[in-house]
């Protein structure tokens, strides 16, 4: 088993991964629960004539759950063969 | 694997699949050319229900296999598109297809709880979850939680509360089969429940995983045909635009606009609403009247109007020249009495209830938590948000869903059948508010208003099928349909679209047919989820490990036959109502799995004793939560902090998750093998990993 010690570039996939589930869990938080949470104030504005708060729950927020999950699918293809893990089959 | 291999199965696939969607459509233009030779509707629907059932049980036949990677997994080769479809069958049940429309249309924004929980819960799946499990690569989830804890413990609990979940939604799915079945063929429930059943155990038990997911894939075909058809005709209708979630941000407006005059008492439209609404309250005033009555006196008071009323109706008898009509009236009185105290006062309460919700200024649709006071409005929020955070936790928890995930050839391909799976299934998602507020807008503008003398079809065709889906009574006998006078069951929406939208009899069948995938594909899943915890976790891994593969397999189909029985028994009992059932099996996965399955990937130093207090506690919080809370077992305690029972989870994740990192940061560090084991995950690929798992289940 001991050669396979964790390398540093896999240090780093490891890190660049952790940070990328960060940055995309504060995105889904955001469009989640804090449009959520102001609702109500933010009723007077308007998109394609729904109120936003409305188009956000019924469609803005589901798209921006697809572009997430295929950015991070997109993304971490190309980290993993950047550093080295991707499998090659 | 052979990468040619793969992408000549993967083109075999799209061909197979592209000439069944062909045939499916030819089979619809077919039955409508049937329906326009006079082909009565009943018949119809038995071809319609025939054709597809009997396609499914084909599909099953066809994949029958005796193979053990074949049978839980697939033989792990599904690809990341076909993998999304079938994820997508699996995920959307007979809630979403019926129900969902149903509940936005009914409570407008605050239904959209549901269509964010049920769809932002997969960035947790591709973010916590998919890419390390299928990494892992066993075969259920109990897998994973005793390969990554160590010792039966651990995997015991993911047994029983995977059984629990899993179990408590698919009784919510055969009780909605039970209802198709037998409102489109006028079978009874029971033999509806059982007729579905059948088809569902045809296709599981000859061929496992394997059967169920190209099963599956067929059903997501016909539920999303059966779900976008109708609503596509509606917009055209109404907006003339083919895209109806463009097209009803201006329907929308409209529906706002006449609920404002609706509610306004000075305008005509809006006096006349005023006025029903005045007569239904004295209506539930005199109910609750004589619920009053009923608990001072009882029974005897029971018997005293009965026999005041039949006096009535041998007086009316009785005289010179007997009035058919009043007599009629009197009688059907009489028989509406219920026949003792218990049967009065559900009768009553729920009338009362039901003419005090109507007799209320119509609800805002587009409008956030509205409410009377601050305080409403607050709660309203607060329970908006736990709920969808229930719902998001338990997508990435439930057991169904992330068996699905194995089956896929790489982690790459995993990550991007997570990718699949929301888009197929964010396009029901994103329709169903529209077809809500396409429907509503149906209503408002065209029955409200229309002459009781020349009601539109459906409307009275609906009504002879069931009281509660569909009536119409004129309360203010002004000949005109006011809004106050509409009852509209929520489940109806879905299935009264077509004729709404005035398409042929045939799209109504093809509708319930989708209903009935969606269930029916929900449903295999689920029981397939039971069986394989119950025959690879407790007998393969625990009580036997050196069972030949054949006992294996066997021992599963037995118990999937087992579980059928089982689940169809509770179902004829009739608990409780499906949406709660349905958010109730969330919180409890949410509680259960989320923090020992992500925390077993993000942090090493969480070992067995914290995996075993977090479950237990969250599980536990949960489950006292409901039990306590939710009306159904009688307690009914006072809530914390308001929030309703079927978001308990939102008590029971944090309480998980802090029960992981107590349990765990308070005894010893998990050994070597499981750090080892925790890296394995992390990386799609590592120099000798692979001998890791091997050891690892080795050393269980």
């Amino acid at each position: 088993m001991e050669d396979r010690q964790v390398t540093a570039v896999q240090k780093r996939y490891w890190r660049s991964t952790l940070r990328m589930t960060g940055v995309l869990v504060a995105i889904w938080f955001v469009a989640t629960f804090v449009v959520g949470w102001f609702a109500r104030e933010l009723q007077s504005l308007t998109v394609m004539g729904f109120p936003f708060p409305f188009f956000m729950a019924a469609q803005g927020s589901l798209l921006i759950y697809v572009l997430l999950v295929g950015y991070y699918a997109w993304r971490m293809d190309k980290l993993d063969r950047e550093c080295g893990v991707a499998e090659d089959d | 694997m052979a990468a040619p291999a793969q992408s000549r199965f993967i083109a075999q696939l799209k061909r197979y699949y592209s000439l069944y969607t062909g045939g499916v459509i030819g089979f619809v233009v077919m039955l409508s050319i049937l329906e326009q030779m006079g082909v009565p509707n009943r018949v119809l629907g038995y071809i319609f229900l025939g054709v597809t059932v009997s396609l499914y049980a084909g599909i099953g036949i066809l994949s029958k296999t005796s193979d053990v990677a074949e049978y839980y997994v697939a033989g792990r080769r599904i690809p990341a598109l076909f993998n999304g479809m079938a994820t997508a069958a699996d995920w959307m049940s007979a809630a979403s297809f019926i129900g969902l429309a149903g509940t936005l249309y009914v409570s407008g924004y605050d239904g959209l709880a549901f269509v964010m929980g049920w769809t932002g819960g997969y960035c947790l799946v591709a973010l916590f979850l998919a890419p390390y499990l299928r990494k892992f690569g066993q075969y259920t989830v109990p897998d994973f939680l005793g390969a990554r804890y160590g010792g039966d413990t651990p995997r015991m609990i993911g047994v029983f509360a995977a059984i629990l979940c899993s179990f408590t939604y698919v009784i919510a799915q055969i009780y909605g089969l039970g209802l198709i079945v037998s409102r489109f063929t006028g079978l009874d429930f029971g033999v509806g429940v059982f007729v579905g059943l059948g088809s569902i155990l045809f296709c599981s038990f000859l061929g496992g995983m394997r059967a169920v997911t190209w099963t599956q894939v067929s059903q997501y075909v016909i539920l999303i045909v059966a779900y976008l058809i109708p609503v596509i005709w509606l917009s055209v209708k109404h907006t003339g635009n083919p895209v109806p979630q463009i097209a009803y941000g201006y329907v929308l407006e409209q529906v706002s606009a006449r609920e404002q005059v609706l509610n306004d008492a000075g305008t005509p439209e809006g006096a006349r609403e005023a006025e029903v609404r005045a007569l239904l309250k004295l209506r539930q005033a005199e109910t609750e009247a004589g619920l009053r009555s009923l608990e001072k006196d009882g029974a005897a008071w029971l018997a005293e109007e009965r026999a005041r009323l039949s006096q009535r109706v041998s007086a009316l008898k009785a005289q010179a020249r007997p009035d058919a009509g009043a007599i009629a009236q009197a009688e059907q009185e009489l028989a509406a009495i219920p026949a003792d105290v218990v049967a009065a006062r559900r009768t009553w309460q729920a009338e009362a209830e039901a003419d005090r919700l109507k007799a209320l200024p119509i609800p805002p649709h587009a409008e956030p938590f509205s409410g009377a006071d601050e305080e409403t409005r607050d709660n309203k929020r607060k329970n908006f948000l736990a709920l969808v955070l229930c719902l998001m936790v338990g997508t990435a928890a439930l057991p169904h869903i992330l068996m699905r995930f194995y089956t896929t050839t790489s982690v790459k391909e995993a990550r991007m059948s997570v990718f699949w799976s929301l888009l197929f299934i964010s396009l029901l998602y994103i329709t169903a508010p529209a077809l809500a507020v396409l429907a509503k807008y149906d209503v408002y503008t065209l029955l409200v208003g229309s002459s009781f003398a020349e009601l539109p079809s459906w409307v009275s065709a609906w009504g002879t099928v069931d009281k509660a889906l569909m009536s119409v009574t004129d309360i203010n006998m002004d000949g005109i349909v006011q809004l106050a006078e509409v009852t509209i069951g929520g489940d109806l929406i879905v299935l009264v679209t077509p004729e709404i939208a005035g398409l042929p009899y045939v799209v109504t069948a093809l509708v319930a047919a989708g209903g009935l995938a969606a269930a029916l594909s929900t449903a295999d899943g689920l029981m397939l989820t039971i069986a394989n915890a119950l025959s690879h976790d407790v007998y393969f891994k625990i009580i036997n490990p050196d069972a030949p593969t054949g006992r294996r397999l066997a021992i599963s189909k037995g118990l999937l036959l087992v579980v059928a029985i089982c689940a169809a028994y509770v179902t004829s009992l009739k608990p409780g109502d499906i949406l709660f059932m349905v958010g109730a099996a969330f919180s409890l996965a949410g509680s259960a799995f989320f923090p020992a399955l992500v925390l077993g990937v993000f942090w090493k130093r969480a070992n067995k004793s914290g995996a075993i207090v977090g479950m237990l506690s969250g599980l536990g919080v949960c489950m006292y939560y409901m039990l306590v809370t939710y009306p159904f077992f009688g307690v009914n305690a006072p809530l914390w902090w308001d929030i309703n029972p079927i978001a308990a989870g939102i008590f029971g994740i944090p309480v998980g998750f802090a029960g992981v990192i107590l349990g765990s940061a308070l005894t010893r560090p998990p050994p070597q093998s499981v750090q080892e084991l925790v890296d394995y995950v992390r990386y799609p690929k590592l120099q000798g990993g692979e001998q890791t798992v091997a050891e690892s289940s080795r050393t269980r």
